[in-house]
């Protein structure tokens, strides 16, 4: 193994030049890859997984926020996420992405997505599978003359004389050496934080992008927004959710739940699983609804299926999975219209960036997450093709810049599995990150805090364990900016609820930063003028 | 989780070792005739079922506890038509292509 974390890399087993690196190959990533070739940069996109399965999109499928071009439509659509978003989105970006978005997925009819057609014989295109899309967006990344380095973990960012990005570096876990690549901008497009819950396609979404980005300094927005629970069945990892519009919530003696719902009602299912097992059944669906309903989720259905249960006749234990910032909204902060973040040369894109622009403080996963991954990641792409082609023949330093878990410490070991523990303990529970309070979030936060130092102060983690350890140190620094932020907003606003705040403050319409590493802060951002917000008082 | 590498079907073609996006198998030793790839780091599975939808033999089974290791039984699971169920229902078997266009989520989701 040639990497030698303490020693800043000269040369990488693969040591590579481009105009645009990006990190991460989910829908976000294989968007930016695409735009940023398209506009003429030498592009690499390196996941720590593989490009077409990894991520939330890919082994699940989603709706998409597709609307044709009508003004009142579009209005319409903005305006019906809005008052759950808490007014904290900007409908000029509203627009933006509806437009971008329902181009790009008539391209994806074109290039070949299977779309099928409506009872009317028109193309059905507000849906995606995961697999298909996937599946077509690594061939159309890979045509585009893209490098694909599947398997291929970022450690740290590379940082210039000036502290604007200057390309990044890991492992090829693989083959059991490392890569760097030198690169004029990178886009961060490693999606969201979802701490290890087994989520569905979510156990490589540990908050990496993030943690590299504060590393450098950037800043973050919407932390708070990260208490995103999925239901899912109790032993399994399908967490996907608009089935269970059709089911009835029961406690375990078999009476229905008063006002448990997946819409509406999931907190009334958080507070019962914490007194007991909740059981459902998805039989408010008609009988006609039902082969539609496995056409349209087959992968709802695995589970089932494969354990012999029937969910339309039979009751099933669920439970609620954290998927944190991946159906919350918060991620690093935009800075412009390319997507650029508070860091020279540095753009980020879906789930990583703050879908607060779109949707203020609530998503439910899919259809905005989709059409923020297509469209953000399209400009990212493009803003980091102009902005990397012209470092062209520059001559800059590259410098490591990562910071936990790479460098020397005070020779303690790292454990990363215990690490994960903690943070887990302090995130999963319901009456810590569901129903926060003051005091609940301050308790969490000191501890967490106590957790970074012994990591800050810990011995470089030796290569097999590198990457653990870095996702470890990733969710510590998430949860410390999501409960900072979570404090700062002293009421309740999208999915963010304080039991001792528990109405919105009009006067907080504005929204929280957040950043730091050893110093972690959250501060409010300058009031916002929203006046979709009055019209709605 | 994983469970299942079948030594009947496997053809030791690695394409599971490359697609898994938790890096879960080591692959397969070229040298060595009928080898297949290992499950090297079942704990780390989760349970996304992408591995068998990438598979061409059909020789791989993820039980659908996402939360511990569980014994399955391969003929059993062959007998109740579970291996290779799931690359079927989508589509992505040469038998059943036509049923990657039939994504009904229109029904369920009335538009804006």
């Amino acid at each position: 193994m040639s990497l030698k974390p303490d020693v800043p890399a000269t040369r990488a087993a693969l040591d590579l030049d481009a105009d645009v690196l990006v990190l991460g190959g989910g829908p976000a990533g294989t968007w930016a890859a695409l735009a940023a070739a398209r506009a003429g940069a030498r592009v690499v996109l390196a996941d720590k997984g593989f490009c077409g399965t990894s991520g939330a999109t890919a082994p699940s499928g989603t709706g998409v926020w597709y609307v044709p071009p009508d003004p009142e439509r579009r209005q319409a659509a903005f305006l019906a996420r809005d008052t759950l978003g808490g007014h904290l989105a900007d409908r000029r970006w509203a627009m933006r992405v509806l437009d971008r978005t329902h181009r790009s997925v008539d391209e994806l009819a074109a290039r070949g997505y299977p779309f099928p057609l409506d009872d009317e014989g028109a193309p059905a295109r507000g849906s995606l599978q995961g697999p298909e899309y996937m599946r077509l967006m690594r061939k159309l990344v890979k045509g585009a003359g893209v490098r694909i380095l599947d398997h291929s973990p970022a450690l740290e960012l590379l940082v210039d004389a000036e502290g604007a990005v200057a390309g990044a570096r890991g492992l090829r876990r693989q083959q059991g050496d490392d890569w760097a690549v030198r690169a004029g901008a990178v886009v961060i497009a490693t999606g969201g934080c979802a701490f290890l819950s087994r989520a569905l396609g979510c156990n490589v979404l540990t908050g990496d992008g993030l943690l590299m980005a504060a590393e450098l300094g950037a800043e973050l927005s919407g932390m708070e927004f990260s208490n995103a629970y999925g239901i899912s069945p109790t032993f399994a990892s399908v967490t996907k959710t608009l089935l269970y519009k059709w089911a009835t919530f029961t406690e375990p003696g078999g009476a229905a739940i008063p006002g448990a719902a997946s819409q509406g009602g999931r907190s009334i299912i958080a507070r019962w699983l914490a007194r007991g097992p909740v059981y459902a059944r998805l039989d408010q669906a008609e009988p006609g609804l039902r082969a539609s309903m496995r056409e349209a989720q087959p992968n709802f259905f695995v589970p089932f299926d494969r354990m012999g249960i029937d969910p339309f006749t039979q009751r099933f234990p669920v439970t609620l999975r954290l998927e944190g910032t991946v159906r919350g909204t918060g991620g690093l902060r935009i800075v412009d219209e390319s997507c650029a973040t508070t860091v020279p040369g540095l753009f980020a894109a879906g789930d990583a960036a703050t879908r607060e622009l779109i949707c203020g403080g609530f998503t439910g996963g899919g259809s905005h997450n989709a059409a923020w991954a297509i469209s953000s990641g399209q400009w990212a792409g493009a803003g980091a093709a102009a902005h990397g082609t012209r470092q062209r023949g520059a001559r800059r330093g590259a410098a490591p810049a990562g910071t936990v878990g790479l460098r020397a410490g005070t020779a303690r070991a790292f454990d990363p599995q215990e690490a994960t523990r903690r943070v887990q303990a302090e995130v999963f529970p319901f009456d810590i990150n569901y129903f926060r309070s003051g005091d609940g979030l301050h308790a969490a936060l000191g501890r967490l805090d106590g957790l970074w130092q012994s990591l800050r102060a810990a011995d470089a983690a030796g290569t097999a364990e590198v990457v653990k350890a870095r996702e470890a140190a990733a969710m510590t620094a998430v949860a410390r900016w999501m409960y900072r932020s979570a404090l700062a907003r002293t009421e309740s606003r999208g999915m963010h609820r304080r039991a001792d705040h528990p109405e919105a403050d009009p006067t907080q319409l504005r929204h929280i930063f957040s950043g730091g590493l050893d110093e972690a802060w959250a501060a409010p951002a300058a009031p916002l003028a929203r006046p979709q917000a009055e019209l709605a008082a | 989780m994983i469970e299942l590498v079948s030594a009947e079907r496997c053809t030791g073609c690695n394409i599971c070792v490359a697609v898994c996006p938790t890096n879960v198998f080591d692959p397969a030793p070229k040298a060595m005739a009928g080898a297949l790839p290992t499950i090297a780091r079942g704990a780390d599975c989760q349970t996304c079922f992408m591995c068998e939808l990438y598979c061409p033999e059909d020789a791989l089974y993820v039980a659908p506890e996402a939360d511990h290791a569980v014994e399955v039984d391969e003929a059993a699971l062959i007998e109740a038509g579970l291996v290779g169920s799931y690359r079927a229902v989508i589509g992505w078997s040469p038998q059943t292509a036509p049923r990657r266009r039939i994504d009904s989520t229109f029904r369920l989701i009335k538009g804006f």
